[in-house]
């Protein structure tokens, strides 16, 4: 290890030695005083943000080509550690209300994020396999972490059966590659492609790795255990884990096809444009039957898996690909922010074991507490994609960059399913300023300060959206 | 002489067999034995195509060697949960955990 | 038809039994067994290929370590008989295509190519292997090496936390 070499990894090494030392630290903060270790985790994750941001712009490769540093995975990484900022804030402010307050949360949390920036900057197989893992073995213990509560120790089982066995698909898949190269890096890979040519081995390899993955982001034959989990886990964990989780999977798949199997583009192309219709299709109509805010929260981020899908599409058009995946990465900021809002608007409503959590338990909030309910209009039109929120600009950019690679059967299909989804967002919308109720929402300063802070974003950056587009757009892969 | 392809063979039925598994059986440790097949079966397919097609190098090996850590670390979470779940529901039924609920 | 040949026949028939074994035996206990089985063929398998760290591990980590866990659950738990349940109606036959789907894959994949018949790389000193691997992990795989010692604190970390009782 050289220190060229130490210098890319920096951010990575200091996220995992300051959460292996939170960890020790943790047991000498008494158990009334845990808001030490969430400021000291969230002081970790400014740290290595400042460090990561500080490599904007590098473009190099370490520990023999298996590390990569570039713009895409600079923007992948810091929208990981926002998002893991994000997970904190949401943390704090709600799992002592629900009695399941313990400072391994925050390390686990610290763990699971630096699993993801390794998926965003591994070059190499075996670290994009120990990226997974390390993303989500905290990730199951996360969704169980409400450990008294049944339905939390089911999600996180599980999540675990099927993380596991799609782990298991994402491996096979690996294995082949690597048969069919001989190598576990992804360039090398590139090169026995450009030699060998097509062959099945490739083939398969990749479909098997789109299926490992296709778990993980809930794309839709895979997305069976979306809904469950994301009701089961505790709302703070299921914020963190829908954001984080999908940046990362999507950041991996989008490296692995374009910098390993660019030559797949005919061949897989038809498969992502299916696995896009459906996924889209399936999330937002089963939304609509929804009756439990998370679940439809589950099945609308299933719905968005399929548009930031929508991105990828286009990767065998060399023209457009860079828009394209441009479009793709800010719809990631877009979901991002929104997510983290509506997830929680839900913690704050949210009150002892699982209360709170219906659509009826919304009623009246528009009137007992407007700026709540205002922010939560804002998240909901924001998922719709209306103006003036950054989810009609997401849209926006992705439609036109698929109709510019000539996908036009995708982009009407987007653009109803928005129609449909359009239904239960504004239903909610409607319940909460047309019909009388009595909710009751948690003042909490970190969740005000939480989804405040997002619904301002999401109206201001609609407003000027061109620096995040810019930025965006300079952080593609090439 | 063996050739590759029974290895790859050999490594593509355990893997069936234990996809079958995890779809069909309904108990939770029952599921993970056969999560575990299948990783076993991948790590024969690494190291065969090691053998035959990198001897030299140490990729395929050392692929395995952290897969088979990786392996533990899964069980021991997993096992741990199954644990936690039966300690409160009395089952490790995946059905009366209504995981095929989608 | 060479001794190896026979070898691998019976091996891998008795791989395929033992897995068959574990998916269809009602009893925990032996599912569990059966798998160590098919585990310790296995890593006969790695001795064929030349790899034998690999071999020591498959039967320390995996037969060992990782079964008697299960085996140890198992007991712990008193689950040793798995109910019989009521599948539903599709399930099995969902099942049943996919796996077949997987292998017919596999299958055609494995004929459509000849190179993969190609003859063995000259041998290589066996016992050069460990060290081979060792020096491989601590020079050229630094980084996957230590990030595995992270999950390993991981998974550490959870199973405490998942089963420590004090609330």
């Amino acid at each position: 290890m050289t220190a060229a070499d130490f210098s890319l990894f920096l951010p990575l090494a200091v996220l995992l030695i300051w959460a292996t030392v939170l960890l020790i630290v943790d047991l000498f903060i008494p158990k009334e005083r845990k808001g030490w270790t969430a400021s000291l985790s969230a002081l970790g994750l400014a740290l290595t943000l400042f460090l990561s941001l500080r490599q904007w712009g590098e473009t190099a490769s370490g520990f023999g080509e298996m590390l990569r540093v570039d713009p895409f995975a600079t923007f992948i990484n810091a929208l990981l550690l926002l998002s893991g900022l994000g997970g904190v804030l949401l943390a704090y402010g709600s799992i002592r209300r629900h009695g399941v307050e313990r400072g391994e949360y925050y390390t686990l949390l610290l763990f699971s994020v630096s699993g993801m920036m390794l998926m965003a900057q591994a070059r190499d197989l075996i670290l994009l396999f120990l990226g997974l893992e390390l993303l989500s073995i905290p990730l199951y213990v996360l969704a169980a972490f409400a450990l008294p509560r049944l339905d939390s120790e089911e999600a996180g089982l599980k999540y675990f059966l099927l993380g596991a066995f799609a782990s298991g698909f994402f491996l096979y898949g690996t294995a082949l590659l690597y048969g069919a190269s001989g190598t576990t890096l992804l360039s090398g890979i590139a090169q026995a492609w450009s030699q060998a040519g097509r062959n099945l081995f490739f083939l398969v390899g990749a479909a098997l790795i789109l299926v490992g993955l296709g778990f993980k982001v809930a794309l839709v034959p895979f997305h069976m255990w979306t809904p469950d989990v994301y009701q089961g886990a505790p709302t703070a964990v299921t914020g963190f884990m829908a954001a984080g989780a999908k940046i990362a999977g999507f950041a991996a798949l989008w490296r692995i096809f374009t910098e390993a199997l660019p030559g797949l583009a005919p061949d897989v192309t038809p498969i992502l444009w299916a696995l896009s219709a459906l996924t889209m299709l399936l999330g937002n109509l089963l939304a609509i039957a929804q009756k439990n805010v998370k679940r439809m929260l589950a099945y609308s981020s299933i719905a968005h898996a399929g548009y930031i899908l929508m991105a990828f599409v286009p990767f065998g058009v060399p023209q457009v690909r860079d828009v394209a995946l441009a479009a793709g990465l800010f719809y990631l900021i877009t979901y991002a922010i929104t997510n983290f809002g509506a997830w929680a608007v839900v913690s704050a409503l949210e009150r002892q074991a699982g209360q709170g959590l219906e659509l009826d338990d919304y009623a009246g909030l528009g009137s007992k507490a407007p700026a709540l309910a205002l922010a939560m209009t804002v998240f909901m039109l924001s998922l719709t994609g209306v103006p003036p929120t950054l989810g009609l600009i997401g849209k926006f950019y992705l439609f036109r960059s698929v109709i510019e690679a000539g996908f036009y059967g995708l982009a009407v299909l987007g653009v109803l399913t928005s129609l449909i989804s359009a239904y239960y967002y504004l239903r909610l919308v409607v319940i909460m300023y047309m019909r009388p109720g009595e909710p009751q929402p948690v003042a909490n300063p970190w969740l005000n300060l939480t989804w405040g802070a997002m619904a301002i974003l999401t109206v201001l950056f609609s407003l000027i959206p061109a620096p995040l587009f810019w930025w965006a757009s300079q952080s593609v892969l090439r | 002489m063996i050739p590759l392809s029974w290895y790859l063979w050999l490594s593509a039925a355990l893997f069936s067999v234990g996809l079958f598994g995890v779809l069909a059986r309904r108990n939770a440790i029952a599921i993970l034995l056969a999560i575990e097949l299948m990783l076993n079966a991948v790590n024969i397919n690494l190291v065969a195509f090691w053998r035959y097609l990198t001897p030299g190098q140490m990729n395929g090996q050392v692929f395995a060697v952290i897969v088979l850590a990786v392996a533990a670390a899964e069980v021991a979470v997993g096992l741990a949960l199954v644990i936690s779940v039966y300690r409160r529901r009395q089952t490790v039924v995946a059905d009366e955990l209504d995981l095929l609920k989608w | 038809m060479s001794l190896e040949l026979l070898l691998f026949l019976i091996l891998a028939l008795i791989a395929i039994a033992s897995a068959l074994g574990m998916l269809l035996s009602r009893h925990a206990v032996y599912a569990a067994l059966f798998l160590v089985l098919n585990f310790a063929t296995v890593a006969v398998f790695y001795l064929l290929l030349n790899a034998p760290f690999i071999a020591m591990a498959q039967i320390t980590v995996y037969a060992g370590a990782i079964m008697v866990l299960f085996l140890f659950v198992i007991m712990l738990l008193g689950t040793e008989v798995l109910p019989p349940s009521p599948v539903l109606p599709w399930q099995r036959p969902l099942a049943f295509l996919l796996a077949l789907g997987l292998l017919a894959e596999s299958v055609y994949l494995l004929f459509f190519r000849q190179r993969l018949t190609l003859s063995l790389p000259a041998t290589i000193d066996p016992f050069s292997g460990p060290k081979a691997i060792g020096q491989a992990l601590f020079t050229g795989y630094l980084l996957p090496f230590e990030i595995t010692s992270i999950l390993l604190l991981v998974a550490m970390v959870g199973a405490i936390l998942l089963t420590r009782k004090e609330r």
